[in-house]
């Protein structure tokens, strides 16, 4: 079983997100990158599965510069087996999935799987458009991902309630809620091996951009919290009814 | 030339997120000059479906297909794209809820469109087309511009208000072909909680964490959520100890909400739980620690115990609503 797991490198949840030229680019001064979360976990539930039968080699595939390059040792020091750099400094979803496509073809993988969204662009596409490009099925915000005599046992969210789904390899999975609960933290050990571990750079494949990002804006400043005291709480019903109007 | 919604239908029933995706569709149609066609796939009985033409819509395409009964996202895509062809859709219009996003995706692909996901007003301008979206986890936002001749967009649920424009509507059916090799997955068994009001979908927000110390606690949560119209949900740690379902997590690694009103209650308010919440209009905090990070967040604050402050509030709010 051949698994393609991509990832994304994108700023630390708590970073501080400001902007540069003129609003027209993201600061990248002071920003600790990380593997995105959603994909943290996928990889984490990945390997659950892999010690749980064998036989099974996950590689982890980012489209990014070298200086991704970091966050793709961490997913190899977590326990990925491999792992796949894109040459390119990302344009927008159609372009990752273009490549990631392009990156399967060359692989013979049986499954590839996503995060639910990266953090930084939030588009939650990425998947659903590698499938579309392989002409593969998805299973989208998959909730338990399980392989048993090599048949994937899934689960997915659907609006309002999950879903038990059978689905027949290759195909393409992201991941959802419950995927996994905490994310793996890699050892000592697996940093040292994720040293030797194959880290290939291929060549990106050229893809028409149909969207470009022009500017980017901050909300603006939050007003302070009005407090009211909690014997008075009929203040804080008559603040919701006439000042904020929401109730 | 037309805009295209696929206007999903729950058992042949269409939600107030139907009626905000179409009103939206129809500004676009307005702006761009062309009729607003809506497409759902299933049976829906006239009634319903003239409900569509309230807000815009002149004709609604219906595809009936035993082929399309469970929902798969490459069939179901398929069917949307090959109606958007033969009606010369140049805006498909998606709602931003589990299905939409992944169809929409898929038939951005089909249709050699470029796709803005989760947006959140109309475009600022046509030509070029701009229009904005929210970016790192709601900490800040985008313009996207779109320079595909075929422009597909997801819509946030709860980001746009329902607009009537009354049209005499058309209902047609429609039909596609799917192939067997457009389904490769089938749905066994379904678990739905029937008739709940969707977290996504609530204009109240009423969540509270591990402040509340027990699952035993959440009736005077739940009875403020039925007072104010809303439904509950919960923290992170609430859902990982299992004192309430996975699926009332909001925040990062959960649902992303952007309800009218979110009330925390227990909830200290760490990142990743506002990276879920932040959208929302009004956000109250009712917390015991004055230093949470809720407070810093929130428009409104109450310091003070939960198991103090809930009832009471539940009283004044019910005496409100009474009037």
């Amino acid at each position: 079983m051949k698994v393609l797991l991509c990832i994304s490198h994108v700023p630390d949840t708590t970073s501080k997100i400001r902007f540069t030229d003129n609003d027209t680019a993201f600061d990248k001064t002071d920003i600790q990158y990380i593997i995105g979360p959603h994909e943290e976990l996928a990889l984490t539930r990945l390997l659950e599965v892999k010690e749980a039968i064998g036989g099974m080699t996950i590689t982890v595939v980012n489209v990014g510069l070298k200086e991704t390059e970091p966050t793709i040792r961490k997913a190899l020091a977590v326990g990925a087996d491999d792992a796949i750099r894109v040459e390119a400094d990302p344009t927008d979803a159609l372009f990752v999935a273009k490549q990631i496509a392009e990156v399967y073809k060359q692989g013979n993988y049986d499954l590839v799987v996503t995060g639910k969204e990266t953090i930084d662009y939030n588009g939650a596409q990425v998947g659903e458009m590698i499938a579309e490009l392989l002409d593969l099925p998805s299973v989208t915000s998959t909730s338990h991902f399980d392989i048993k005599d090599g048949k994937a046992q899934l689960e997915r969210e659907i609006d309002g309630g999950k879903e038990v789904i059978e689905v027949d390899f290759p195909f393409v999975a992201t991941s959802g809620k419950g995927f996994a609960l905490e994310p793996r933290i890699p050892n000592m050990r697996g940093i040292m091996q994720a040293r030797r571990k194959p880290l290939a750079v291929v060549q990106a494949v050229n893809q028409e951009i149909k969207t470009k990002t022009n500017q980017f804006y901050l909300p603006e400043v939050k007003g302070a919290c009005t407090f009211v005291d909690a014997e008075n709480v009929e203040e804080l019903v008559r603040l919701l009814h006439e000042e904020a109007k929401v109730l | 030339m037309s805009v295209l919604t696929y206007t999903e239908n729950w058992d042949g029933k269409f939600k107030k997120s139907t009626y905000e995706l179409l009103s939206y569709a129809n500004e676009i149609a307005k702006k761009a000059g062309t009729e607003l066609i809506a497409l759902t796939i299933g049976e829906v009985d006239n009634e319903e479906l003239k409900s569509l033409g309230n807000y815009g819509a002149s004709k609604v395409l219906v595809v009936k297909n035993e082929k399309l009964n469970d929902f798969i996202a490459k069939s179901y895509s398929s069917a949307i794209s090959q109606v958007a062809q033969a009606q010369d859709a140049k805006f498909v219009i998606f709602a931003n809820n589990v299905s939409g996003r992944a169809l929409a995706a898929r038939t951005s692909v089909k249709l050699d469109g470029g796709f803005v996901p989760g947006v959140m007003q109309l475009p600022s301008s046509i030509e070029p087309f701009v229009v904005r979206k929210k970016a790192y986890s709601g900490k800040a936002f985008a313009d996207f511009e779109l320079n595909s001749d075929i422009k597909v967009l997801s819509l946030n649920q709860n980001s746009f208000k329902i607009i009537e424009d009354a049209k005499e509507i058309a209902i047609e059916e429609a039909s596609v072909e799917i192939k067997d090799t457009d389904l490769g997955a089938k749905p066994q068994s379904v678990e739905k909680a029937s008739g709940k009001l969707l977290i996504t979908e609530a204009e109240t927000l009423v969540s509270a964490g591990r402040g509340l110390k027990g699952p035993e606690n959440w009736g005077m949560v739940e009875e403020m959520a039925e007072i104010l119209g809303g439904t509950t949900c919960c923290s992170r740690p609430v859902a990982d100890l299992e004192w309430r379902p996975h699926e009332e997590h909001v925040g990062q690694t959960g649902k992303v909400v952007a309800p009218n009103l979110y009330i925390a209650i227990g909830i200290s308010g760490a990142i990743q739980h506002l990276a879920g919440v932040n959208s929302s209009k009004v956000m109250v905090a009712i917390n015991t620690d004055e230093e949470a990070p809720f407070f810093e967040a929130a428009d409104y604050g109450i310091i003070g115990d939960a198991f103090k402050v809930v009832p009471k509030l539940n009283e004044a709010l019910k005496k409100f609503k009474a009037g």
